[in-house]
Parts: structure tokens; sequence; C-alpha cells
């Protein structure tokens, strides 16, 4: 009882695995960004994982690594991005491109300059089909019509020779789900894929999204600043900060539990309707500028209230706080609440 | 598209019209007796006479425009002054060899300059993208004529590599049916005057070509880096597609709406530039006709050139404009 059942090497093995991710900029004449700073999480096959994180965050940055999407020029990438045990970054670009759009695909942020104005839907959505399927081209029609059915799209048949121009944002960004579903991949990253869409339909997009990803079984990370959107639609969630994932918790856990400062920071920021009228907005103090370099310590304490000189070590680790370690006594396997905090919220519970 | 076209259509008609007005009152509006003006030095008192009654000039202002414009409509663009030619017979006598050279001259342009310019901006910072920068500011600022001797002097004159002048060699019996020697060679099936025309054309295509080679590796340059970042291209690489159907499809084709437009304005700047080309390479087509019209203001020449020029470059502009509505959807009138 007290022993986890053997399970094989390969049912145990995430389908995704981002680990000490660290992507740096370098341009001449100016000292080099480090974008992300050592970035780890994994990703469950099926399982649907939010990153989280105000901009700058290296979010975005991420999600374009592990696709191998950075530009070449002035971009150093280590650290690893195991996808089903392969890692991506040693693949040549070549066999990188066989695998994008196939196994893993992307939704990105904007629906308005991210399809090619110049060329009909139902290119862009059979050019997919064609890299990677042997269908034909009467098959790969068939295959559009009904994946534009799926998501959403009236009229099928009369959008495919249609314009992206022609569609709203809404709609456009339908069809750039439809090209990231099209050929079943295991996994899709999201990055915002609602935030550049107004706010009446964000939430339909969202739902749709998720909807097609549960049904289809395909592993998604969802990229977000928004925290109602990851409430909403994850399993797990990472928050990241400065380039680091701060905190790693269940969806539950991490919205009942925060315990890195910055996540219950952002919690608390939550504009909530139940509050008396005419209180004032708790916004996370300073901004993500204001930050103290990993090595020399929390980046995040500039900013944190409860931040004290234990604060100021490097090499703080992102480990089950204590409290999650009693709660979790008496199970198997270690706890999977996780946070990167000396000093963690709600210690005594 | 259709609407498009018709419209443009009738926009091309109000522009001469407006523009024959403007070139009847340029005669009118010369100081002194229009007759004495156009005859210049050599007018003589009968001579003066003779010209005030053959163009009407001591009928009212708006009935001598009327006459004018209804020779024009009719397609009398009136008699050289010089040669008492008619301009319309010498015009079509000679605008193939103008032709010839120009699209000779842009089809150079075309050939080189977009795949060109595409390298460079792919390499960008690299060896090539710095020689194609370089060349094509050279290529800008040396004036046609320059270059124009200069090929002439070192490659045929020095090298014999290629004839010096004309556009055939007057020892080959060639049979012309268009009045383009290489494609009329390609018609008659006789391939030593196709050829032969083809080496004439090579020197003075070069010299003109040289401006517009440039502007077109410059401009392509330019867009497809901007096309490099777009977003739609990321979305493309995100798809797995492979890297050239990428550079086709998804950059170069976006990439060449700019550079069609540059195509329709780069047609006027051909056109003053075949005057040079022609005069130094000794070609008889509508460039050296103007160049001795304007040395000796031989005005109903010059007005139909103008005309004609005006003609030819709104619908060379109306056809940039149709290529772009069949590369860009936005830009289509439905």
């Amino acid at each position: 009882m007290s022993q986890p059942l053997p399970e094989t090497a390969a049912a145990r093995r995430p389908l995704l695995e981002v680990e000490d991710l660290r992507v740096r900029f370098s341009r001449r004449g100016q000292p080099p960004t480090t974008a992300v700073d050592g970035v780890s999480f994994s990703v469950d096959a099926g399982e649907v994982v939010g990153l989280v994180g105000e901009s700058g965050c290296g979010k975005s940055v991420t999600s374009l690594a592990v696709m191998g999407l950075l530009p070449e020029r002035g971009t150093q990438v280590s650290g690893a991005v195991r996808f089903d045990g392969t890692d991506l970054l040693t693949l040549s670009p070549g066999r990188l491109a066989a695998r994008r759009g196939k196994d893993l695909a992307m939704v990105f942020q904007d629906p308005m300059t991210s399809l090619n104005p110049v060329l009909t839907l139902g290119r862009q959505l059979t050019e997919v089909l064609k890299a990677h399927t042997d269908l034909d081209r009467a098959a790969r029609r068939a295959e559009a019509l009904d994946l534009l059915g799926r998501v959403g799209i009236p009229d099928p048949r009369r959008r495919l020779g249609e314009y992206p121009h022609q569609l709203s944002g809404g709609m456009r960004q339908r069809v750039l789900i439809a090209v990231a579903l099209a050929c079943s991949p295991r996994l899709i990253i999201a990055d915002e894929p609602t935030t550049a869409l107004d706010v009446t339909i964000q939430a339909q997009v969202l739902d749709l999204l998720t909807t097609l990803v549960r049904e289809s079984g395909t592993a998604m990370v969802l990229i977000t600043h928004d925290l109602g959107v990851v409430a909403g639609t994850c399993d797990r969630v990472n928050v990241l900060y400065a380039g680091r994932v701060v905190e790693s918790a269940s969806r539950h856990d991490l919205f009942a539990r925060p315990r890195h400062r910055y996540t219950s920071g952002l919690l608390a920021a939550v504009p909530r309707v139940d509050a008396p009228e005419g209180s004032p907005l708790q916004p996370v103090p300073g901004s993500v500028r204001d930050r103290l370099e990993w090595d020399a310590g929390c980046a995040f304490l500039p900013r944190c209230g409860r931040g004290d000189d234990a604060c100021r070590t490097g090499g703080i680790l992102l480990a089950p706080t204590d409290a999650d370690r009693a709660r979790h006594a008496g199970r198997p396997g270690h706890p999977d609440h996780e946070a990167r905090c000396v000093h963690p919220a709600g210690a005594t519970t | 598209m259709l609407t498009l076209i018709v419209r443009r259509l009738g926009l091309l008609v109000l522009v001469l019209f407006g523009l024959s007005i403007l070139l009847f009152a340029w005669v009118r509006a010369l100081p002194g007796d229009p007759a004495r003006a156009l005859l210049g030095e050599k007018a003589t008192p009968a001579g003066i006479a003779e010209i005030t009654a053959r163009y009407g000039f001591d009928r009212p202002v708006w009935e001598q425009y009327l006459t004018y414009l209804g020779r024009l409509v009719r397609g009398d663009f009136g008699a050289s002054i010089n040669t008492g030619e008619p301009v319309l017979s010498t015009f079509a006598q000679r605008f193939p060899a103008t032709i010839e050279l120009s699209v000779a001259a842009l089809l150079l342009a075309v050939v080189v300059g977009i795949p060109l310019g595409y390298l460079a901006a792919r390499r960008r910072g690299g060896l090539l993208d710095n020689l194609a920068v370089g060349g094509s500011l050279l290529g800008v600022v040396v004036p046609v004529f320059f270059l124009a001797v200069l090929l002439k002097y070192v490659l045929s004159i020095w090298l014999g590599w290629f004839p010096t002048s004309g556009r055939q060699d007057a020892r080959i019996d060639a049979t012309h049916v268009t009045g383009f020697y290489v494609l009329d060679g390609l018609l008659t099936r006789e391939w030593d005057a196709s050829w032969d025309a083809l080496l004439h054309l090579v020197l003075p295509a070069l010299a003109l070509g040289s401006i517009p080679l440039a502007i077109i590796v410059r401009i392509t340059r330019a867009s497809v880096l901007e096309v490099l970042s777009d977003d739609h291209v990321r979305t493309a690489r995100a798809k797995g597609l492979a890297r050239g159907v990428i550079s086709r499809r998804h950059v170069l084709r976006n990439a060449l709406l700019p550079v069609s437009t540059t195509l329709g304005l780069q047609a006027g700047a051909l056109l003053s530039g075949a005057v040079l080309t022609e005069t130094v390479f000794s070609i008889n087509g509508i460039g050296s006709y103007l160049f001795d019209a304007v040395n000796q203001l031989d005005y109903p020449v010059l007005q139909g050139f103008i005309l004609f020029i005006a003609l030819v470059y709104a619908l060379v502009n109306l056809l940039v404009d149709v290529s772009y509505g069949l590369i860009d959807p936005r830009v289509r009138v439905s």
C-alpha cells in the first residue's frame, strides 16, 4: 500500500518535458537579455497545462522555443525540450519541421495577422494536410470542409474559397484552430489565443478550443495572463515570473492555496463582484522591471511585501512547501504543489 | 475587377482630355506669335503666313482647340515641322524598336532583380547582400548615358563581344513582320536574324535596365525582409511546411506586391532612359526621334509624344493595378 504500483517507463513518461530551458537574445552592441531563465515543466498526454504570467515573463518565448520558431540569429537556447522522449532542440531544422504541424501544433495570439492575406482559407487549411498526410486533393478538401464545420464556421463550402479579410477576428481564430487541429496533433500550444479577440467572443472561442482538445484527447499548453481563463480550462498551472516557474500546482490547489507571494498577489489583484462598492483594486506593486537576478535571490523580492534577507540568496528551489508536505503525509510520492519561495503564503495551514 | 478596369479606362479618357488642353495651351502660351515660335530662327514672313494659315492661328482660340481635339480623336497628330512626315505614322514605324528595348530592359530587371533581392534578404548582412545593396546604389547613381557609353566602349569597341550600334546587322536579309526584330526572326524561323537582333539588344538593355534593376533589387529586398517578420510566415513555419513552399507561397508572393507597383512607376522612367540609350546605340526608336524633336523644337512631335507617353504610362499602370488585384484579394473590387 505504501509503495506506488510499478509502472512502465513509457506510461509514466510525460508527453512534453521542458527541462531547464534557457533562451538568451544577443544583439550587436547591446548586452544580451535572458528571456527564459531555466524553465521546467511537463505535460502529460491529454492534459491541459497553463503557463501564466505577466508580459515579459517569458511565456511566449518558452512556447516559441518549444516549437523551434525562435529566430536563429542572435538566439541561444539551452536545456531540453523532450517530446515523447525526443529532445526537439537537438533535431535538425528539417526533422523538426516534419513534426511541427503534425505532432505538435500552435495557435497564435493575433488572428488578424496570423493568416496569409493573399491565400484562400482553403489553401491555408489544405497545405498543412498536404505537408503531413498522404491524402489526395479531393480528400484534403473534404477534410478541410469537415474541420471548418468542427470549429463552428457556418457555410464552410463557401468559406474555403474566401480570403482572411472576409472573416471577423473570431472566425479567423476558429480557422487557425482548425489549422492546428488538422493533423490531429498530440500537443497544441495556444499562446494567448483569445487576447486579441472581442471580449464578447473570447469565451466562445476558448470553449471551442478546450472542447475540441478534450474531445480529441490532445494535450494543450495554454499560455495566458488571465487567471480567469486558467480557472475555466486548465488541469495544472505553472506560474512564470522573470523567466522562471515560481509555482506549479493543480488548478484547484493553486486557487485554494497559492504559495508563492507573486501568485497570491495576482489572485488578490483579481477584482471581485462581491467586494464592497468603491473598494480599491489591489494591484501587485511595482513592475517586472524591478527585479533581482535569480542568482542574487528571488527576482520578485523588490515587489514582495513579505521578503527579507533570507530571500537574497541564489538557488531558491522549486519545491513543495512544508505545509503541503504535511498535507501530503501518508500518501505515496511527492506533493505535486511546488513553489519557489522562502516565505510561502499559508505556511501554517 | 471588370468595374475597376472600365472605371480606370474612363478616367484615362479624362486625363488625356485634360492633357490635350494643357498641350494646346503650351504652344499658344509661347511668347509672341505661335507661328514664329514654331518656326524658330528659320522664320520668314512667308513661312509665318503659311503656318498661320495651316494651323488656323488666326481663328478664335476655342475654335482652334476644337479643331485640334477633333484631329486628335481621328488619330491625326499633325506633321513634323522638320520632316513634314505625319507624326503618327513615324511613331508607328519607330515604336517597335523602343518597345523591344524597354521590354528587354524591364525583363532583365525583373528576372535578375527579384531573385537577387530575395536572396539578399534571406542572407541579410552576408556578402551577397552587401554586394546587392552596394551594386544597386551604383546602378541608381550612374547616369544611363554614361553607362551606355561605358558598355559600348568596353564590351563592343574594345572587347568586340557585342555589336556597337543599330538593331541588326545590315548584311542580314531579315523579314520583318511585327517590327520586333527578335520576335520576327522567331516567327519567320530566321534564327540567325533573331540571334543577331538579340545580340544587338544586350548592351542597350543592360544600360537601360540598370536603374529599374537597382530599384527592383532594393524594393524586393526590403519587402522580403518585412514579410519574413510577418506573423503569417511564423504560422506557415508552425505548420511544418517545406522551406521552399514557405519561400514561394508565403514570402515571395506577398513580397511582390510593392514590387509590382514600382514596375508601373518605372515604365515612365524607362521611356526617358530609352531616349538616351537609343541615341548612344543609334537605334531608330521613338527616343532618337524625340531627341531630334527636342533639339529642333518640333512641337507637333513633342505634343504627340507627350500624349502618347501619357497613354502608355496610364495603360501600364492599369495593367499593374490589375496584376495587383490578381495577387492581393484585398484590393479586388467585388
